[in-house]
């Protein structure tokens, strides 16, 4: 008998591959456990029972073959809703597109598919991911497993559910201002906000287009490289998409971080909640401990990050809901829900002749600044550590009627997306029985550091091991 | 923190949205708040500084000139709410006289 919560993919592999579960028997332990807690956690919003099974037949079909697989192959996999998938309803969990089925599959979604991964199903979000919260779906928010009376996080709610909860071995998600890394904080997994233009953003409902990150959440940290192993890559559909030579990723994984310069951002540390800043604290010492040397460092542009994101974002979000006429497919304006409406409004308003000038011309200026404050840091420092979130989860209704309060939930998170590096939260510890995440910052695609300083942290804390009582 | 207006139906008019009445009395307020503090980075000195395009420095990504498979006409239809014919229906532009 398998226990999903002890479960890793590196341990699915290893079961699969010496043939002591089959892929059938996998995916249907994994189908079982959605069908107990789903109508709780509301992770799921669409399951693909039919052909999750499909594909895990053939999976076995294939290891009864001797055919040479992929580690991912049979492996149980989310894919939150943003992502079209093929014959597959997708909603970006908005009443606009309740019943929109897609006729093809994002990059990524192809890429997975080859692999063979068993596609569960479409994952639950903030709709559109306007939300740092999950509680903007137009269909009921996700449940943090480790508090029901607490948000999971957002814009990536599902998915971070999906995997904490075991119902995944990995969930897809989205990273625009902090969508990935603070539900990873919030649900103690690692959550990857890759460099821009590292994963091909095709056939992801788009947000906003120079700051969204195509990025995944699983358990653990060589788990999380595998997938990127597999999802990065120029991509012809996708001219954003970067030309740089794709690392293997797990390749000296466990190389450690010995003479590894690692800063602290003292405006990060100002102001930042007391039990957050005793985390971070401890993580700093265990990475010192290991090897690496700690300075302090300044990221002077700082303070302007949520401002600049919630100028540039809103427009771009104003541009790339335009689509949605309801005249070629999905249904009328009228759906979209307050959030959705209110960054529309925000955004027309800043693109708007006699205001484009003072508000997204003046914010992709003050983006140049931010993006200097990174690479300046880069010159003294390998990378950057940093809090993901300004605490554990908040209480479910807290701030659904504030929305400025809401994005200064991101204050950690936005001034990433705004330099387009890449970043990984990893589980730093609980504050009480609930998780907080430390993020470890790169330059521009340097994941496999940041996968090796991560993997050499977690390996020293495991704080992975503490699976949510469900 | 400053407080700026917005004139919610020009706007509402520009993005193709129709806001109710309650709409507009709910999403005023937050709106001002929220546009008074991104007026924050007025106090930033942008003389001199470019724009950030791409961000990690693409320029002019392009491809041959050449046809290559796309989506089929009954694809592209399939989430239609009304079509005749192979096209598209929508509500008329003009109205005859």
């Amino acid at each position: 008998m398998i226990d999903p919560q002890k479960l890793t993919i590196k341990e699915a592999y290893s079961l699969l591959s010496k043939r002591e579960v089959s892929a059938v028997e996998l995916t249907e332990t994994y189908l079982s456990r959605i069908e107990k807690y789903n109508s709780e956690l509301n992770a799921y919003l669409t399951i693909n029972k039919a052909g999750a099974i499909e594909t895990a037949e053939k999976v076995d079909k294939l290891i009864s073959q001797k055919a040479k697989l992929s580690p991912l192959a049979g492996i149980p996999v989310a894919f939150k809703d943003m992502y079209s998938t093929k014959g597959i309803r997708t909603t970006a969990a908005s009443k606009v597109l309740e019943n929109y089925v897609p006729i093809y599959d994002a990059t990524v979604v192809a890429k997975l598919n080859e692999q063979n991964v068993i596609n569960l199903g479409k994952t639950n979000q903030d709709a559109w991911a306007h939300g740092s919260s999950g509680e903007n779906s137009d269909f009921g928010p996700a449940q943090n497993p480790y508090d029901f009376e607490r948000v999971p996080g957002g814009s990536s709610s599902g998915s971070a559910v999906a995997v904490s909860s075991s119902l995944a071995l990995a969930a897809t998600g989205t990273d625009t201002g902090g969508s990935i890394r603070l539900p990873a904080s919030f649900c103690n997994l690692v959550g990857l906000k890759p460099t821009y233009g590292r994963v091909s953003r095709y056939g992801i409902i788009a947000m906003a287009s120079s700051l969204d990150s195509i990025g995944h959440f699983t358990k653990t940290v060589w788990d999380n490289a595998l997938i990127l192993n597999h999802t990065a890559g120029m991509d012809p559909n996708d001219a954003t998409t970067s030309p740089v030579k794709v690392d293997d990723y797990m390749d000296e994984i466990e190389k450690g971080v010995k003479n590894l310069r690692i800063g602290l951002p003292k405006e990060y540390l100002e102001g930042l909640d007391l039990k957050v800043k005793d985390i971070l604290k401890k993580a700093a010492g265990t990475l010192e401990k290991l090897g690496a040397k700690i300075s302090e460092i300044s990221l002077p542009y700082t303070e302007y990050g949520v401002a600049t994101y919630y100028i540039i974002q809103p427009s771009e979000v104003s541009s790339n809901l335009a689509r949605y006429d309801g005249i070629r497919f999905a249904n009328t304006r009228d759906n979209f829900g307050a959030e959705a409406k209110r960054r529309i409004i925000l955004g027309t308003y800043t693109l708007s002749s006699g205001y484009y000038d003072a508000y997204y011309l003046r914010a992709m200026k003050v983006r140049r600044l931010i993006v200097k404050d990174f690479t300046d840091a880069f010159k003294k420092v390998d990378l950057i550590l940093a809090p993901t979130s300004t605490g554990p989860a908040f209480k479910l209704g807290e701030k659904v009627d504030d929305p400025l309060s809401m994005y200064l939930a991101d204050v950690y998170t936005v001034n990433i997306n705004i330099a387009g590096v890449p970043s990984l939260n990893v589980p730093g510890g609980f504050i009480g029985d609930l998780p907080v995440g430390i993020q470890i910052i790169g330059p521009n695609f340097s994941e496999k550091l940041i996968y090796q300083a991560a993997y050499a942290y977690e390996q020293e804390t495991k704080y992975f091991k503490r699976t949510p009582n469900l | 923190m400053p407080k700026v207006k917005i004139d919610i139906d020009h706007v509402a008019k520009l993005a193709n949205l129709n806001l109710t009445d309650e709409e507009k009395k709910t999403f005023e307020p937050q709106l001002e708040e929220i546009v008074g503090y991104i007026s924050k980075l007025e106090k930033v000195d942008t003389k001199n500084i470019e724009p950030v395009g791409h961000i990690t420095g693409l320029e002019n990504v392009t491809r041959k000139d050449e046809a290559k498979p796309s989506l089929s006409q009954g694809d592209a239809l399939a989430n239609a709410p009304r079509t005749h014919n192979g096209f598209f229906e929508i509500e008329a532009i003009f109205q005859e006289q």
